[in-house]
């Protein structure tokens, strides 16, 4: 028999985390909505819960807890606020090239202050010319004794503002097909992050873009083997990209069926409450049975992530699912709440926002099933 | 170093309150699939402790009487910092109302061997009947302060705490060992961490049942039990809207009326 429950330990992570979520990020999500801004508090409360420090390994600083345990973080943290969410989750992109790839001594130099949340960590692949295909970015590297110079421009990254410690894909100069990945530290001459983007949700996430301009990075910050950067990249963003994608879009799905159960509860028509009627029992059995079809696809990928087993294409389908439902959950929780649901004094009309913006992060739904048509015809 | 047991108890998660309802047979309250977490006054008493182990350093052992569910609030506290968790279950505990459940929290207190402080949280979110603390202070002839809000001073054996009353509070002071049951103003209990919840794995639970106390099965669960529930049935509150008419001064008065005809003011 498959053992589907969670273990005692983990239910208690799913505890911390929760009553994290709703003391310590809850009462900042309204700012973080009015000022898109109001990220410090929120880092500086993850980095105080040790939210950073959950798939760093033990030896490094870390807890280890593995990836099962940072789902749960993440849909937790999300079902209150995917815009904080979404900057743990890709803080997880940032660290997993240092995991899986890094040198001891990279390890040893940047693990322990990450997992502590004394420096923040990003991972910046997409470019205007390629996101979706990262052989398309122009961003390059060059040799130059003792160092590397980057020159180029990312775009759409998240903590891209606040990141000290980010992990880049370069492809050289003299060859277009040979990309490799370089740790670039906040304060390093050639770089700045320029551009700050509006979203329509996740206000109070940081996203923006980034410039190399003879950017002189040390040879020792190459990262992972030269010329295999992509796999680099594609390894931090496969799994650990979409892993925390569907945490995050479990959490609004969790978020939408709570406040439409709620207010189905709460709101009297023909004298009765709305959770009465046949109608609205069909939207909330629908997203009831995307979100628990949801939570199986991606637990399972991330049980078999942390044994060690390969999990990408499993992640393809868990997040496709789970974004694409929480989009669909957002618009009937906003349609269950009928004029209501237009209203910022409404949850829902956040989630709705929030929900878009989980698509195109770590690769879109139309990529995903690239993917997974891929994995089907090898 | 001070040893201090901490009683906690296992109830349905009061977020979840608008789930129980009351079974118009049996007059209990099946709990069905709401999930039973530590008593929110609880939470404080342990926090209590925890401050106490910060300041002068402690032992903390957690005692709970409950179903084998109920381990899961014994491993919480462990992730929360106590020391020892103890569960005390046993079918014969069953049913057990406030008298036997003090009862048998207090023979467990006895075999832990000599403590210097007992907290208990002032009430529970189900029962809520205070007694507890009280109880196991009286079964085990110490001196108990209720509704303690604050430690004033807890150096050496006699400490002073203000005990909430009505419109204020005592200051009362008391020679350790001794009971304390504590409110919601004592302090603000700290959230469970990770690095809590890895420590705990290390900690075992204990769990004793009625031979392990050495009691006999008609001082404890139902048997035991003084008290008799002779109904037991849920209030219905329900709102009243009315539209008060007039000018600002004449709504003022009006409302002022109603507040006083009501008892509000």
């Amino acid at each position: 028999m498959i053992d589907f429950t969670f273990t005692e330990e983990q239910e208690l992570f799913r505890k911390a985390a929760r009553e994290f979520a709703e003391t310590k990020i809850a009462p900042k999500v309204p700012e973080m909505e009015e000022t898109n801004r109001g990220w410090d508090d929120v880092v500086s409360a993850m980095a105080e819960a040790e939210m950073f420090a959950i798939t760093i390994p033990e030896e490094n600083g870390g807890l280890g807890l593995g990836y099962v345990a940072r789902l749960i973080a993440l849909e937790e943290i999300g079902r209150v606020s995917v815009a904080t969410a979404m900057m743990l989750q890709v803080f997880g992109l940032g660290i997993e090239p240092f995991i899986k790839f890094g040198t001891e001594e990279q390890k040893k130099k940047y693990l322990p202050a990450l997992a502590k949340g004394e420096r923040l960590a990003t991972a910046a692949v997409t470019e205007p010319t390629g996101g979706s295909d990262p052989k398309g970015g122009r961003t390059t590297y060059k040799k130059d004794g003792d160092f590397y110079i980057l020159n180029g421009r990312k775009c759409f990254i998240t903590n891209s503002h606040i990141a000290d410690t980010l992990v880049v894909l370069a492809k050289d100069e003299e060859n277009p097909e040979a990309f490799s990945t370089f740790i670039v530290e906040k304060g390093m001459k050639g770089f700045k992050p320029t551009h700050e983007e509006h979203k329509v949700g996740m206000r109070g996430c940081n996203t923006g873009e980034l410039e190399f301009k003879d950017c002189k990075v040390p040879a020792e910050n190459l990262i992972g083997e030269k010329e295999k950067g992509l796999r680099v990249a594609m390894s931090a963003i496969g799994d650990v990209g979409r892993g925390g994608m569907v945490g995050c879009a479990l959490g609004v799905h969790t978020a939408c069926l709570e406040a439409s159960v709620k207010f189905a509860n709460e709101r009297i028509l023909y004298g009765k409450p709305i959770s009465r009627l046949q109608a609205i029992q069909f939207k909330l059995a629908e997203m009831k049975i995307d979100l628990e079809a949801g939570r199986l696809l991606g637990y399972r990928a991330a049980a078999m992530q942390d044994q060690g087993l390969r999990s990408g294409n499993e992640f393809a389908v868990a997040k496709y699912f789970t974004t694409e439902a929480a989009q669909k959950a957002a618009k009937m929780a906003v349609d269950i709440h009928g004029g209501y649901g237009c209203m910022e004094e409404f949850p829902v009309t956040r989630y709705l926002r929030d929900s878009f913006v989980l698509g195109p992060s770590a690769g879109t739904s139309d990529i995903m099933k690239v993917i997974i048509a891929r994995w089907v015809l090898s | 170093m001070l040893k201090i047991v901490v009683c906690v108890k296992a109830v349905p998660d009061p977020k979840e309150a608008d789930k129980i309802k009351i079974d118009p047979v049996t007059k209990t309250l099946p709990r069905h699939d709401i999930p039973l977490v530590i008593n929110p006054l609880d939470r404080h008493a342990l926090e209590a402790a925890l401050q106490l182990k910060e300041r002068f350093g402690a032992n903390i052992t957690v005692l709970s009487m409950g179903p084998p569910a109920a381990g899961n609030v014994v491993k919480e506290s462990l992730a929360l910092g106590a020391e020892h968790g103890i569960l005390l279950s046993d079918p014969a505990f069953a049913g057990a109302d406030a008298f036997a459940t003090a009862y048998t929290l207090a023979k467990a207190v006895e075999k832990v061997g000599p403590v210097d402080v007992v907290f208990c949280g002032m009430a529970s979110s189900d029962g809520s009947t205070e007694w507890v603390g009280p109880e196991i202070a009286a079964i085990l002839k110490l001196p108990v302060v209720t509704m303690v809000k604050e430690l004033v001073g807890c150096e050496g054996d006699t400490w002073q705490v203000k005990s909430k009353i009505e419109d204020g509070y005592r200051l009362v002071q008391v020679k350790l060992p001794a009971v304390f049951t504590v409110t919601r103003e004592l302090n603000i209990p700290k959230t469970l961490s990770f690095s809590g919840i890895i420590k705990a794995r290390s900690k075992e639970i204990t769990q004793w049942g009625l031979e392990d106390l050495n009691l006999q099965e008609d001082a404890v669960g139902l048997k035991g039990s003084p008290t008799i529930i002779s109904n037991l049935t849920s209030i219905e509150i329900k709102r009243e809207v009315k539209i008060i008419e007039g000018t600002t001064e004449e709504k003022a008065e009006r409302l002022i009326q109603k507040l006083s005809e009501t008892g509000v003011i």
